[in-house]
């Protein structure tokens, strides 16, 4: 499979990065705070953590050791893996993701699917009633939303919802059952700021749909309006959407980095911006490789996908 | 003593590109025909003409230099090390009126109260006249409302005048060209019967210089959009954001281009090996969640420009490249797109006989790839760069959140939402500094998004007939 | 044709709602059934508890007292550890008390040959300090793992391997746990721990420094750590430590070789924290530190608070130790105290509170916004949500909005012991150095520098401009007259004015700088300012300060930095201007006068004073003062120093913040103190009043949403129409 060389290309890519952009010494630094530091203990924190190693080749010890005790190997290659370490504050690296991904999934999962079902059901009623006055003013409207950066989104529903209308708590989180009042407003706010571009594309491709011939056909057999458009235009007009949901599946993990930071969300996405504001690039690089790795699983879920929709495709 | 920018230099080498690529694509049916449709748009011509004025202003901002230094001795010339552009000395009258702190859109007085020392000594805590924000007022609180009214009508008399002037001097010049009666073209310009939506093009013109008249008559004596933290104009940030936009939604594309361009004719025209390891290169990048990367590329330059702070010895030249540098880390991260569809679209055409033909002949490769595949897939180019643009200007905001957008001294909407979010705080709420935000960002991505959305139906007419 | 499509939807909507998302509207009925507001971020369950709700901004990074250095962390080490001394809550001047010693130690002066010296002898007669401390039997670790034995009284976890540990996760997951009595052993086995080498010890460097016998400690427990370097325990009890010495269970006594009276304010810090050997050995097993169970997350402590939940992700769980002794309220204070209520509880059991839950909040605005719903508190006070909660009134008195006032919130102020500086690099040659060009530029700037403006635009006037390094409430600060910085204020009316700025152009014409242009080559000047400030919040003060430099004609080029750059641009003196900060570690000048002490720079010895100021007469003056007691001779010293220091202008003073802090009606026994960390367990809360409070304010507003709800029905009436029309059109085509 091409998963392997794809991972390895990520991997040399970030190391390579994040060691020129973040040495060692500046790792140390971050760390060891503000006060009365001396450069014996950014010494000291070196030797601890191993960063005093060799890049990449150690000659001072032998057989295997000379490639294993090195940085790359210590760092980037115990990925694949899925070692992620310690963070350069200490914690485990592998232990927190599994605690942060759930917040990140109580978000991003009904974002997506309530957002897949309002979207569509826009889509489809703007095609339903295509070149009238809801289609024209319906499709400003998207261009409208979309034009307003997510940003004023956020900022407008937590001040509005939150703070004046006392409906939800205006940030924060809780586990099990609890989490419910808190992740509806950044559900909701997700909602609103995705609406303008997905119906407007939902809408095209319904549009597309409804022009085939078939549909022409179904039509000319006097078939109602509404069935053709539930019976063959909605059918088939979600095998496009629904393949290009596949590929994000599993960056849902991944969080949302925004809504996150902004709702005090402690997901993967806050957790990312926390460690790259915080230089903690052990957690970058964990998460860059995590990216990566369900990237290219929602790339192989596409192909299977696609297999399932149309049986002319095969998988070799 | 003139200063140039990178990204000054890569602003007029596109707008040169812009300009090189009309007299070029006038001469060839298949990119010129919708281009007519384009124009024959009310919507697409009066988002033109909104995204002209855009252009405009990011074009005089991008001409930089040393002002001189007035001296006793007249024979040396000195330059200051400020760097100014030519807007800011068309807005220097904005630039200069800085007040204390907050005040709020055309307010006369302070935003928030301040211990006053009256002229018998007593101590008051009232709101403190601002310096110049309704400086020719003796009598702020009854006159103020008569005088903005006053002005406005006054600005809206002057933009009638000026648009008339401009307008009519369009239709003249049209006559001229079609070599009719000025009286028939007016006519057929209201009668909306040219190839091109003129009768958009002058409602918008009227709009626009009418609204710049206004708030040039009204800055006279008011902040328009008020004050912020430090006391600037929040109209002049706003004005000096366009630029950043600009380059952002622009330069990003441009710089990409090359790359996307060959690597994805290259993959769809040699295949084997060469596509196999094209493909590989953009999965990979595309793979790496696109934030961190940013991330780590703007920490990198932070590194490179704190060891070499010496060579920059002002902060303009660092912010500029650090817009440079993050135009081209988005470029790196979005190319894929374009390299994907063009590799699809040369695979397609490689079997198309005439290819076929000129490979038998044993054309030189990167002839065919010139003169056959590339001038057939300018349409995809035009339609994604017109179509990456709003996103890309929004990308900016998004990023600046999280601190690796543009540099923080640097003016842009991003910037100014995010220190404005702090201010939705305060009571009475700060809210125009978000406002005008919204509004200048919300005007610019509305009108690309408009004229992208009639430049991709009219190139790509599957969806004309809807 | 409707029903069709509506079908689609509803048929989509109800089938979400039978399934999973069933199980989500369940709890919201049940949160809108509750006696508690909708917007509550707690169980609401929780509401008639004793708890204590704060916020915290930033994750703290150790736990362990022998590196943590910082207010984040003090948060939570305050009311876990207990040194041996404390501040005394309520008394001014801040005032040492017992914690765990008995009494407070007192200094005995040796000399070579071991005779007993007065106390104020001269610091080159004396050869040893000795401090003998007794601390109080009977005091009781928290409930911990470490502790548990078995019936035959052997330790239940020391001896764990990997294959223990597969379902252990955090701390709690131990099922056993067991105390033991604080020993004075405890606190010798922490001070070892400072020369650990595998800690790193903010103070380890200067504890080295005093005392006795620390530094060849620490090499040599080098030496035996790389040769067992993978059993990862090192028993500290095995090994000497000459400057600390158990004398019985309850008594040690430690040796300084050097006099030094602020020792005593270290005892008082987390730094001296007892730390018991089983903990020590309990975390240091094979396997715990990968599951981030180490002293950096789980502290162990004999103080009134235990810290039960670590998740720096989201919250942290201080709950009430049940082992502790309970300390009694203090009895006296300042005369005021009574007066206002604060000695009420004079004499009771303290901690008053069970639980403290501190949640994270990194955004300002949704902190501030809970604190105003009540589900905070207390909170502090951001630049941008001043206005709403404070206003000055005329004599200049800092004042609750009426706001405020009508919600029962009450405000606290007081001027840190801290200072906001803007430092010169004296190694630069432009702005450095001892000569009377570089000096007078640096004069002129600092008058133009104007920080009154700074205070009332960025601090909301919350801070007091600086007119030397000790901030107010400091010993050696003087508020008159005689204590005004004569080369940059001139007193008028009872107050210190900044000179104008035509003074400062003047200067600037003296130093060969005319209009900010060199008068050798006639180049404008131009001056770099490093500071670590980055992000958009930044620009605001980077715009002023330009505007400040520009008014004497100098350009200044801000570059700003993340923290690690700027800190090596420190150590290695290339900055030329720079800001910074320092908080006093402890109430007395030599904390702040060290800062400029030569032998304390940063280029070549690393040390804290960045702005490599060299002055002989000042280092001298320096080693006599900093040992003084405190009295007029030490004035008038101090005065002398603040005088060499104003003249050679190495520092724009700056200004000293002044703490705002609010808390609401239910929060009592809140006094601000600078220097205490463990005040929680002064702490008292009304819970009733706060639930009450908290659904008062908080009643969910519905109608815009209905209204919303309605305008949007409306617009679609004609398209329902529309689409019946077309319907009908349809069936009949």
């Amino acid at each position: 499979m091409y998963a392997l060389p794809i991972l390895i290309g990520v991997n040399i890519i970030t190391f390579v990065l994040f060691f020129v952009v973040n040495t060692p010494d500046d790792m140390a630094r971050m760390h060891l705070g503000i006060k009365r530091v001396s450069e014996a203990a950014i010494v000291k924190w070196k030797d601890d953590r191993g960063y005093n190693k060799p890049i990449l080749f150690n000659g001072r010890v032998d057989g295997t050791k000379k490639i294993t005790e090195t940085i790359f190997f210590q760092n980037s290659v115990k990925l694949f893996v899925f070692d992620f370490g310690r963070s350069d504050s200490g914690r485990d690296i592998g232990y927190d993701i599994s605690q942060r991904m759930w917040p990140s999934l109580a978000i991003t999962v009904p974002s997506l699917f309530i957002g897949l079902l309002a979207y569509i059901s826009f889509g489809l009623i703007l095609a339903f009633f295509r070149g009238s006055y809801v289609d024209v003013s319906g499709v400003v409207l998207c261009v409208i939303m979309m034009s307003i950066s997510g940003l004023f989104y956020i900022i407008g529903g937590q001040y509005l919802i939150g703070k004046f209308l006392h409906l939800v708590p205006i940030s924060g989180y809780d586990t099990g059952l609890n989490a419910f009042k808190f992740i509806i407003l950044p559900v909701l706010v997700g909602l609103i700021g995705g609406i303008g571009a997905s119906t407007r594309w939902y809408r095209t491709i319904f549009l597309e749909e409804m022009n085939k011939d078939y549909v022409r056909t179904a039509r000319a057999k006097g078939l109602p309006e509404s069935r053709v458009l539930y019976r063959h235009v909605l059918t088939n007009g979600l095998i496009p959407i629904l393949t290009g949901v596949v590929v994000i599946l599993p960056s849902l993990f991944m969080g949302s980095l925004i809504v996150e930071s902004f709702f005090a969300i402690p997901g993967l996405g806050s957790y990312t911006i926390d460690a790259i504001n915080r230089q903690d690039f052990a957690i970058v690089r964990s998460m860059v490789f995590l990216g990566s790795v369900l990237y290219i699983i929602g790339l192989i879920l596409t192909d299977i996908s696609y297999t399932f929709v149309d049986p002319r495709v095969r998988l070799n | 003593m003139p200063v140039i920018f990178i990204t000054d230099f890569l602003i007029f080498l596109l707008l040169f590109g812009v300009v090189a690529f009309f007299f070029y694509g006038r001469k060839q049916e298949h990119l010129a025909a919708p281009w007519r449709d384009v124009r024959k748009r009310s919507l697409a011509m009066s988002s033109a003409v909104i995204l002209f004025f855009f252009v405009c202003i990011g074009l005089f901002d991008s001409i930089h230099f040393h002002p001189k230094i007035e001296t006793d001795k007249s024979t040396e010339k000195i330059y200051s090390n400020e760097i100014l552009s030519v807007l800011d000395i068309l807005l220097s009258d904005l630039r200069l009126k800085n007040e204390k702190t907050y005040s709020a859109p055309l307010a006369s007085y302070s935003f928030s109260k301040e211990m006053i020392e009256q002229e018998n000594g007593k101590k008051i805590r009232a709101y403190p006249r601002l310096i110049y924000g309704g400086a020719s007022l003796n009598n702020p609180e009854s006159e103020s409302t008569a005088d903005i009214v006053k002005r406005i009508s006054l600005g809206f008399l002057y933009g009638l005048l000026i648009s008339a002037i401009i307008i009519n001097l369009i239709i003249f010049v049209l006559s001229k060209l079609m070599r009719a009666s000025y009286r028939t073209t007016l006519h057929n310009c209201l009668l909306n019967k040219f190839n091109t939506h003129w009768l958009a093009i002058f409602i918008t013109t009227l709009t626009i210089i009418i609204t710049i008249c206004i708030i040039c008559s009204l800055s006279q004596n008011y902040h328009v959009f008020g004050t912020d933290k430090v006391g600037q104009d929040v109209l002049y940030q706003a004005l000096k954001s366009i630029r950043t936009g600009l380059v952002i939604g622009t330069l990003t594309t441009l710089v990409m281009l090359p790359f996307a361009i060959a690597m994805g004719l290259m993959a769809g025209y040699f295949r084997g090996w060469i596509d196999d390891v094209i493909q590989y290169l953009y999965t990979t990048l595309n793979s790496i969640p696109g934030v961190l990367l940013i991330a780590a590329s703007i920490l990198l330059l932070q590194v490179y420009i704190s060891n070499h702070a010496d060579d920059f010895n002002s902060i303009e030249q660092r912010a500029d490249l650090r817009l440079l540098f993050l135009c081209i880390i988005l470029g790196i991260t979005s190319w894929t797109g374009l390299c994907r569809l063009l590799r699809a679209e040369a695979l397609k055409l490689r079997e198309i006989d005439y290819v076929q033909a000129a490979r038998a002949f044993g054309v030189q490769n990167y002839k065919v790839i010139f003169r056959h595949l590339l001038p057939n897939v300018m349409h995809i180019v035009m339609i994604s760069i017109v179509l990456d643009f709003s996103g890309l200007v929004l990308a900016e905001a998004v990023l600046s959140y999280i601190n690796i957008g543009v540099d923080p001294s640097m003016y842009s909407w991003g910037n100014m939402i995010n220190s404005a979010r702090l201010e939705m705080a305060r009571e009475p709420i700060v809210w125009w500094s978000l406002a005008a935000a919204f509004i200048f960002m919300f005007i610019l991505v509305l009108a690309a998004n408009l004229f992208s959305d009639a430049v991709r139906d009219a190139f790509d007419p599957r969806l004309r007939e809807f | 044709m409707t029903r069709k499509l509506i079908k689609i939807v509803n048929r989509l909507i109800f089938r979400t709602c039978r399934t999973p998302y069933f199980f989500i509207w369940v709890p919201l009925f049940c949160i809108a059934c509750g006696p508690s507001s909708w917007n509550n971020p707690y169980p609401y369950q929780e509401s008639n508890e004793l708890v204590y709700y704060d916020s915290f901004s930033e994750r703290p990074k150790h736990l362990d007292p022998v590196s943590s250095y910082s207010s984040n962390e003090y948060i939570f080490l305050g009311q876990i550890y207990e040194p041996l001394l404390q501040y005394h809550f309520l008394k001014r001047p801040y005032e040492l008390a017992p914690l765990t010693a008995i009494n407070l130690p007192i200094a005995i002066y040796q000399d070579k040959d071991g005779k007993i010296l007065a106390e104020d002898s001269k610091a080159e007669d004396i050869a040893s300090v000795k401090y003998r401390i007794s601390i109080k039997p009977g005091i009781l670790y928290q409930p911990h793992p470490a502790f548990a034995k078995d019936k035959s009284d052997n330790y239940l976890y020391h001896k764990l391997n990997l294959t223990d540990l597969k379902d252990i996760h955090t701390l709690s997951d131990f099922d056993n746990t067991g105390t033991r009595e604080l020993l004075a052993s405890d606190y010798i086995y922490q001070i070892k721990r400072m020369a650990h080498p595998r800690i790193h010890s903010p103070i380890a460097g200067l504890m080295e420094k005093y005392i006795l016998g620390l530094d060849k400690f620490s090499d040599e427990l080098k030496n035996i750590y790389q040769i067992k370097l993978n059993s990862g325990f090192l028993n500290l009890n095995d090994h000497e430590l000459s400057g600390a010495k158990l004398i019985d269970k309850y008594t040690f006594e430690i040796t300084l070789k050097e006099k030094y009276p602020q020792f005593l304010y270290w005892l008082s810090m987390s730094f001296f924290s007892p730390m018991p050997w089983e903990a020590d050995l309990f975390y240091s097993q094979k396997g715990f530190a990968e599951k981030n169970i180490s002293l950096d997350w789980y502290p162990i402590g004999t103080g009134p608070f235990m810290l039960t939940e670590n998740n720096p992700n989201r919250r942290m769980v201080l709950e009430r130790n049940p082992n502790f002794r309970g300390e009694l309220f203090p009895i006296d204070g300042e005369n005021k105290d009574r007066d206002i209520g604060l000695l009420d509880d004079a004499g009771k059991k303290m901690p008053f509170i069970d639980k403290a839950i501190y949640s994270l909040e990194k955004e300002s605005i949704p902190a501030w916004n809970k604190f105003l719903q009540g589900y905070y508190d207390t909170s502090g006070i951001v630049s941008d949500s001043f206005d709403q909660a404070v206003q000055f009134n005329t004599q200049g008195d800092a004042q609750l909005t009426e706001e405020m006032e009508q919600k029962g919130i009450k405000l606290l102020t007081t001027t840190t012991a801290s200072t906001y500086y803007m430092g010169f690099n004296m190694a630069d040659d432009l702005v450095g150095g001892n000569t009377e060009r570089a000096r007078l530029l640096r004069r002129a700037i600092s008058i133009a520098v104007d920080y009154e403006e700074y205070i009332s635009i960025f601090a909301n006037g919350r801070g007091k401009p600086a007119q030397g390094p000790i901030p107010p409430g400091i010993f050696g600060y003087v508020s008159d007259e005689t204590g005004i910085n004569p080369y940059v204020y001139q007193w008028e009316n009872n107050k210190a004015i900044r000179q104008s700025v035509e003074q400062a152009k003047e200067l600037m014409s003296k130093a060969g700088y005319k209009n900010g242009r060199d008068e050798i080559t006639g180049k404008p000047l131009v001056l770099n300012l490093d500071t670590p400030a980055a992000g958009p919040g930044s620009k605001a003060s980077f715009d002023w300060l330009r505007k400040q430099f520009a008014k004497l004609g100098i350009n200044l080029v801000i570059r700003a930095t993340d923290y690690n750059r700027f800190q090596e641009k420190m150590r290695k003196g290339t900055a030329q201007i720079f800001q910074w900060g320092w908080n006093a570690d402890y109430p007395d000048p030599e904390n702040f006068f060290f800062l400029l002490y030569g032998p304390n720079a940063k280029i070549d010895h690393n040390g804290e004073n960045a702005a490599n100021y060299q002055n002989e007469k000042f280092d001298l003056l320096f080693d006599q003062m900093k040992s003084m007691k405190n009295g007029p001779e030490r004035q008038k010293l101090i005065n002398q120093i603040v005088e060499l220091v104003r003249y050679d202008a190495p520092w724009l003073w700056g200004y000293h913040p002044v703490g705002f802090s609010l808390h609401h009606d239910w929060y009592k026994n809140a006094k601000p103190n600078l220097m205490a960390n463990n005040t929680l367990k002064y702490k008292r809360i009304n819970p009733k009043l706060r639930a009450e409070k908290r659904i008062e304010w908080n009643k969910p507003i519905w109608w815009p949403i209905v209204i919303v709800l309605f305008v949007f029905s409306v617009i679609l009436l004609p398209a329902f129409i529309l689409y019946r029309r077309k319907e009908n059109q349809l069936i009949s085509w």
